[in-house]
């Protein structure tokens, strides 16, 4: 089957626009840009972490390469009173929610397992479980539902929560229980698969063999698959699978089709399974060169403007890279803070011991 | 003798395995083209097919759970957990189904199934990637547990393992995979040290120091240390945590009066603790000192950049050595 077969798409790989009879684009000028300098700036994020990771700075890392249209194109759709599950490929979406960069290398530096507060930017941050999170999501959007807050009407009141994951997870008990929960409840969540045909090394039809989207049916809901690599389709199609959620119409599942163009993290080597040939004909289809082509043939976006968020990203990427290095490591006896609510009496007597080891070893 | 590393030496013992029973099958995430994700199963696709080197879906309950099956079709599953913290959702399947099998079809049904997993921290890793799980599965009867710290053992235990008629977790110590080691590859099973066995690696009088997997290393470490002060350290692989090798502790222990436990994960409901109840019941007249333990403390494993304050080194081994000495 045509990768393409129905799906979504707005803007095509030559930056030219698609009629489409159910979704057009509703984005003015200014925010295509701002999108257009999201990507770029993520892009940047994502090469510079990259880079760190191969000087020793970080443990590792999970590239995003090749998603940035999904992510962000899905996540500013997100209002602010919304809220994110995500893995730990979606440095976007953390993006989006005014999470700084230089706190999304805590998680991969090793220096905290939550490199920001969760509530605060409501980004739950990087969820390593396969699929976990997507129960998670659920629950809350079930919370959101108690609470009253889905279909009153009230633009800043209703809520909807989005649940990012991979088309690996599609296989995992806990995605297809969140499924059966979602429908079930009608709950207000999004279920945003990046179908980046990949699950490290395996294929999607490892996973099914169907368009992941379809498997949405046979749980009462509904399922739209998307050019993942146009930000104006993934953008508008989850606006309305949003929109769909706060008003109290239930869940969607999106499967937004793209392609991993690194490596899976830091730590593996792609060659060994992929072929060249796919990535180049992927690289075709890049989803910031198109929406680029696009504002340039409309004017938009003017050579000063390039020269403008050319200075942006390598400014962020100096930060990053001065800010990486100059993150503190915790101190040892803090492994025991945050066990439990309450103070634990056998904890505290292991933190002393900790505490006198280091104690010891500075005086020897 | 070959000079092997752990992970090519399993890889070698499940290609000789492999060999010689059609009836064994691989499954698990990324084992095949890739050949996992340490490199574990590297080649055997290739070498054994795609119907007996199987690439799973994403899905640990899937994958144990399907093992099952085939394996009451008579087939001989080793499935590969590609890393420690991602058992979980396969636990079910392992300690509800695995485990009892046998027990409640009256011996009807057999599963030789063996279920192999890198464990342990040390590798400067992300969250979930570092666990020692392992008293979890020893503390469920039906199950079997071992784990191998130098390549011989890789190479022999994982055959032994595949071999048996009851469900074994054969847990691999992630950060000594690369540790080289001599190989007895001309030997037979028969002539190799039987899996459930405890190894006494260096003699001593002085104090038993007893280690499995990642910190037999440490273990061994702190006795060069403590050989440097003279204080001779008898130091003993576990090997097996479930069943336990008792009659090579009680005899080690019984000779040096003094035992110290040492593994990564927490020391609370850990295979210290059983350790430490065995030996004062079976040594109670010839211990000078109670059994001490080194292990992980009470906490979820902690960010990387503090690991190494988290797992057991040979300072702390000696520091309880010294305890026991002086006690
Ligand atoms: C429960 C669980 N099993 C296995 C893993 C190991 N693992 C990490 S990422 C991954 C593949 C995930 O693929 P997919 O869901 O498509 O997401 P992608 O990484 O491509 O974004 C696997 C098998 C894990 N993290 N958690």
């Amino acid at each position: 089957m045509d990768q393409f077969d129905s799906v979504v798409q707005l803007l095509d790989s030559n930056g030219s626009v698609v009629a489409n009879s159910q979704f057009t684009s509703t984005l003015s000028q200014s925010e295509l840009l701002g999108f257009y300098r999201d990507m770029v700036l993520v892009r940047t994020l994502d090469e510079q972490a990259t880079a760190l990771q191969r000087q020793g700075e970080l443990g590792l890392w999970a590239p995003l390469l090749g998603q940035e249209a999904a992510q962000i194109g899905s996540a500013r759709a997100m209002q602010k009173q919304d809220f994110a599950f995500s893995t730990y490929r979606e440095h976007g979406v953390a993006w989006c929610r005014g999470v700084d960069p230089v706190d999304m290398l805590r998680f991969w530096r090793g220096t905290m397992h939550q490199g920001w507060d969760a509530n605060h930017y409501r980004d739950y941050g990087y969820q390593i479980i396969i699929g976990a999170h997507a129960l998670h999501a659920t629950g809350y959007a079930m919370g959101a539902q108690l609470a009253g807050r889905v279909g009153s009407g009230e633009a800043e009141k209703d809520q909807a929560v989005m649940a990012y994951f991979g088309d690996g997870a599609m296989s995992e008990g806990d995605v297809n229980e969140a499924f059966v929960f979602a429908a079930s409840y009608q709950a207000p969540v999004v279920f945003f698969c990046q179908n980046n045909q990949w699950a490290i090394s395996e294929p999607t039809r490892r996973q099914s063999r169907t368009p992941l989207a379809q498997r949405a049916v046979g749980f009462g809901i509904p399922g739209i698959r998307v050019d993942g690599n146009d930000v104006i389709a993934c953008y508008e199609v989850t606006e309305h699978a949003l929109h769909r959620a706060r008003s109290g119409q239930g869940p969607t599942l999106i499967e937004a089709v793209t392609y991993r163009m690194g490596a899976h993290t830091t730590s593996d080597d792609p060659t060994k399974y992929q072929l060249f040939s796919d990535v180049e004909l992927w690289r075709e289809r890049d989803p910031i060169k198109r929406l680029k082509i696009y504002l340039q043939t409309k004017g938009i976006l003017s050579a000063e403007l390039e020269t403008q968020l050319a200075g942006e990203a390598s400014a962020l990427a100096q930060r990053m890279r001065d800010e990486c290095r100059e993150l503190p490591d915790p101190k040892p006896s803090s492994m025991f803070d945050h066990v439990y609510a309450d103070t634990d009496i056998n904890l505290e007597k292991q933190r002393a011991e900790v505490e006198a080891i280091l104690i010891q070893s500075m005086e020897n | 003798m070959a000079q092997l590393s752990i992970v090519h030496a399993i890889n070698q013992g499940l290609r000789r395995a492999m060999d010689s029973d059609s009836k064994i099958l691989l499954m698990g995430e990324d084992i095949g083209k890739l050949g996992g994700v340490f490199r574990v199963t590297d080649g055997l696709q290739k070498d054994f097919g795609e119907e007996r080197v199987i690439d799973s879906p994403l899905a640990e309950s899937g994958i144990v759970g399907t093992a099952i099956g085939l394996a009451l079709y008579g087939y001989r599953p080793v499935v590969e957990i590609q890393f420690d913290g991602f058992v979980f959702p396969a636990f079910d399947q392992i300690v509800v189904q695995l485990a009892r099998m046998r027990y409640r079809s009256a011996g009807a049904l057999t599963l030789p199934i063996t279920i192999r997993m890198p464990y342990g921290g040390g590798i400067g890793s992300v969250e979930h990637h570092s666990e020692s799980p392992e008293a979890y599965f020893a503390a469920t009867p039906g199950l079997r547990v071992i784990t191998c710290a130098d390549s011989n053992d890789a190479y022999w235990m994982i055959q032994q393992a595949i071999a048996s008629d009851d469900p074994v977790i054969f847990l691999e110590p992630k950060r000594r995979y690369w540790q080289k080691g001599e190989v007895n590859i001309e030997a037979n099973m028969s002539d190799a040290l039987n899996m459930y066995s405890a190894k006494v690696l260096t003699q001593g009088s002085d104090c038993t120091v007893i280690g499995y997997g990642p910190t037999v290393a440490t273990c061994l470490q702190a006795a060069r240390f403590a050989a440097d002060d003279g204080v001779k350290l008898e130091v003993i692989d576990l090997r097996s945590l479930s069943p336990i090798d008792m009659s090579t502790l009680v005899e080690s222990v019984n000779k040096t009066g003094r035992a110290v436990l040492v593994h990564e994960a927490p020391g609370t409901g850990g295979i210290g603790g059983e350790l430490a109840a065995r030996l004062s019941q079976a040594c109670f007249y010839k211990l000078e000192a109670p059994v001490m333990r080194v292990t992980g403390y009470d906490v979820p494993y902690p960010p990387s950049r503090i690991e190494d304050d988290y797992l057991p080194d040979a300072e702390r081994i000696l520091d309880a050595v010294e305890k026991s000495m002086n006690y």
